[in-house]
């Protein structure tokens, strides 16, 4: 029965092919560094669940932002572990996508012609970067308000342009409810956006050209 | 085939709807970046001479900590700011009024008796009771406040924006 309609969707869909394709191609003999990729990607997926979980309880204002977060530890059941996965994992995912590009580097995987597909993990990488500068304003409380004081400081050092910038990151001159909600939009929305087109690319990448093996001696 | 001097229909079609969505991209784009920079570009300014007290209450060579704080509105928000002063009256006469903002990367500064010098936690910046850069990364000396004695009174003047 389930085979038929395994058939049945298969005729219709092309799953088996899709299936061949992504998950049944050839590789060459790799080790663990090579997991690095499908491990972000899984922190990604469990970043981005936990964060839809958050969001039914904070409220990205001045006023409540601290004290949703409070509520989401001690008043929800359970609240303690998605915020704290969601807290771990954007660690975990920022060291991870770091590993990932350093095996790429030193395997020399982003030659010909899988040049793209580095590209695009630089965007990832800075996107993720993003993420967690943005992720760091959100509970408001004293350390994400000098954090991002000195964060958006950096961003006023480039030359002529930085106050400009500055501004544009703020929102205006101080770090105000302008600047939690702006960061709370990029978050949520640009960020995440920009990750899941830019993770398409590279996994379309990755299936097309396939992975690169460990460098040899004489390589 | 001879080559037309007139554009073909498949040209036509293109270069006009190439046209027409350069032009959409235009009317949709440009809003929508002005949109996202808007509270970037209103740049209010303001400036106050803000009461210090009594100048009795500032002794004579040792920089004493003035705090006040001032609302701004940022969007709808009316945040309130808060603004340290460092008074250092070097003699009965000469009074100099820093911000105790770090010029590294804003941190705030604390001024330490012991060791003379206006110490930044963040990244081991150092100023010296002249304001002057003595240790760390700040590029710049404290901000110095313009001041003004009326009726034995200290006041200071606060530009924003």
């Amino acid at each position: 029965m389930a085979a038929k309609i395994l058939d049945w969707l298969d005729e219709r869909l092309g799953i088996k092919t899709v299936y061949d394709t992504v998950l049944d191609r050839d590789v060459p003999k790799v080790n663990w560094w090579f997991t690095l990729g499908s491990a972000s990607l899984f922190l990604l997926v469990m970043q981005g669940i936990t964060g839809i979980f958050l969001t039914v309880y904070y409220v990205p204002t001045p006023d409540h932002a601290a004290d949703s977060i409070l509520y989401i530890m001690n008043g929800v059941d359970f609240g303690w572990l998605i915020r704290g996965i969601h807290h771990w994992g954007a660690s975990l995912m920022v060291i991870f996508v770091f590993m990932h590009m350093l095996r790429t580097f030193y395997c020399a995987a982003y030659k010909f012609p899988r040049e793209l597909t580095w590209v695009t993990g630089v965007i990832l990488l800075l996107a993720t970067l993003g993420m967690g500068f943005t992720g760091y304003l959100l509970p408001m409380n004293q350390r994400a308000y000098w954090a991002t004081t000195v964060g958006t400081e950096i961003a006023a050092t480039v030359p002529f342009i930085g106050t400009f910038i500055m501004r544009v990151l703020r929102g205006g001159m101080d770090i105000s409810a302008v600047t939690l909600a702006r960061f709370f939009s990029a978050h949520i929305w640009i960020l995440p956006a920009v990750l899941v087109l830019t993770i398409s690319i590279h996994m379309y990448l990755i299936v097309r050209l396939g992975i690169s093996s460990i460098p040899r001696e004489d390589d | 085939m001879a080559k037309s001097p007139h554009i073909s229909r498949s040209e036509f079609v293109k270069i006009t709807i190439g046209a027409l969505g350069a032009i959409m991209g235009v009317v949709i784009g440009l809003p929508a970046i002005g949109y996202l920079l808007s509270p970037a570009l209103k740049i209010s300014k303001s400036e106050a001479w803000v009461s210090a007290g009594p100048l009795v209450n500032y002794p004579i060579g040792l920089p004493t900590l003035f705090s006040f704080t001032r609302s701004k509105i940022n969007g709808w928000e009316k945040t309130v700011s808060s603004y340290g002063v460092y008074i250092y009256r070097e003699t009965e006469d000469l009074i100099k009024a820093y911000s105790n903002i770090c010029t590294h990367l804003a941190c705030r500064v604390n001024w330490i008796e012991d060791e003379e010098i206006f110490f930044c936690p963040c990244h081991d910046g150092g100023f010296d009771i002249d304001g002057e850069v003595v240790a760390g990364p700040p590029p710049r000396p404290l901000f110095e406040y313009e001041t003004k004695v009326e009726d034995d009174t200290l006041f200071i003047r606060i530009v924003e924006g």
